[in-house]
């Protein structure tokens, strides 16, 4: 399945569902509610057949307002890529955790958390990754702030 | 006999293989192979534990987490012991300095360090120079008669004349004046 057949593939499985533009691999926008929905029907059909989760990571967009989630999804038997992303609130960033499809986001998904404060409802052990568990505040927040950061001089 | 026995000491230098990034390619893995071969200076024997190791090669970005570790490290070494503090990362913390949240500046914020390597990575002779100031420094240093006295650090790669406390003062002095938080948020 080449890149344009993928997409127009991906968009009839519900309404909702647009190409993002500017991207040089096949890459779809969803709206957040959706998401679980979507998946499970990405994972789970034969002709799309995505049984891997490369990649789940996330964006600040600060000045927009909003987190945008993004999933690098990989297909073993048919070898294609499909790049999902969906947008949340930066206010309330909460997202339905898709570590029951694919086990690996559950330390995908406490990266993100760790990293930008994302919640995700029905996480098995939604905790921090790599900083110390009583760390205040979430780094790669742009607006993120502590006493050990170092301001670069003018 | 003091003599002989830093003579001897300079010349088996025993590294502990603690790497934590890419220097550690550099001063344990292209050192030690066959091409640059840290042999020639008798400090080939890497130890993986502490306990039979006296040189520790501080190679990479010391972070938050990694930092009690590192000090723990240092003192279950045996006496006497010495320090090199290998690239930009082990010596200010170099590309992480600014706007970092977890990058320690600098492995002498937590154990002395005798040499200072400096390089992002050094190449293997930069830190093969950086091993003979510390084999000088050995044979000329501490003795029964003169404790303590390799504690001033040596910079591998200075102008002589300039010492670290001139360094850092200038340092302080200019950061000083755009920030009013001062160096390390006022800690130094």
């Amino acid at each position: 399945m080449d890149a344009s057949e993928l997409i127009s593939t991906v968009t009839t499985i519900r309404p909702g569902i647009s190409q993002r533009e500017k991207c040089n691999r096949p890459s779809v926008v969803i709206e957040s509610v959706n998401l679980l929905d979507i998946m499970w029907s990405l994972q789970s059909r034969e002709d799309l057949g995505f049984d891997m989760l490369l990649s789940h990571t996330a964006v600040d967009w600060i000045d927009e307002g909003w987190f945008e989630l993004v999933y690098l999804l990989y297909s073993t038997k048919h070898g294609h890529y499909l790049m999902v992303s969906t947008f949340i609130p930066r206010e309330s960033p909460v997202i339905a955790t898709v570590s029951p499809i694919w086990k690996i986001a559950e330390w995908q998904e406490r990266e993100v958390y760790d990293m930008f404060g994302v919640l995700y409802e029905d996480h098995p052990d939604l905790r921090r990754i790599f900083l110390d568990d009583d760390w205040e505040g979430f780094p790669l927040r742009k607006d993120y702030k502590d006493d050990f950061m170092l301001e670069r001089p003018e | 006999m003091d003599k002989i026995i830093n003579w001897a000491r300079s010349n088996s230098l025993w590294p502990l293989t603690f790497g934590t990034s890419c220097c550690a390619i550099e001063v344990m893995m292209a050192a030690g192979a066959s091409r640059h071969d840290l042999a020639r200076f008798g400090a080939e024997v890497a130890r993986p534990s502490p306990r039979q190791a006296d040189l520790l090669v501080v190679a990479g970005t010391i972070v938050k987490k990694m930092a009690p570790r590192l000090k723990m490290l240092y003192e279950q070494m045996c006496e006497p012991k010495y320090v090199i503090a290998t690239g930009s990362c082990a010596i200010s913390g170099g590309p992480f300095m600014y706007h970092s949240y977890t990058t320690v500046r600098g492995a002498d914020e937590i154990i002395p360090v005798d040499v200072y390597v400096p390089g992002c990575p050094p190449r293997p002779e930069g830190f093969f120079y950086g091993l003979l100031m510390l084999q000088k420094l050995i044979r000329e240093g501490e003795t029964v008669r003169k404790p303590r006295m390799r504690k001033k650090p040596v910079l591998a790669a200075l102008p002589p004349g300039l010492t670290l406390s001139q360094i850092q003062e200038e340092i302080r002095m200019e950061l000083e004046t755009v920030t009013k938080r001062g160096l390390f948020g006022g800690r130094i």
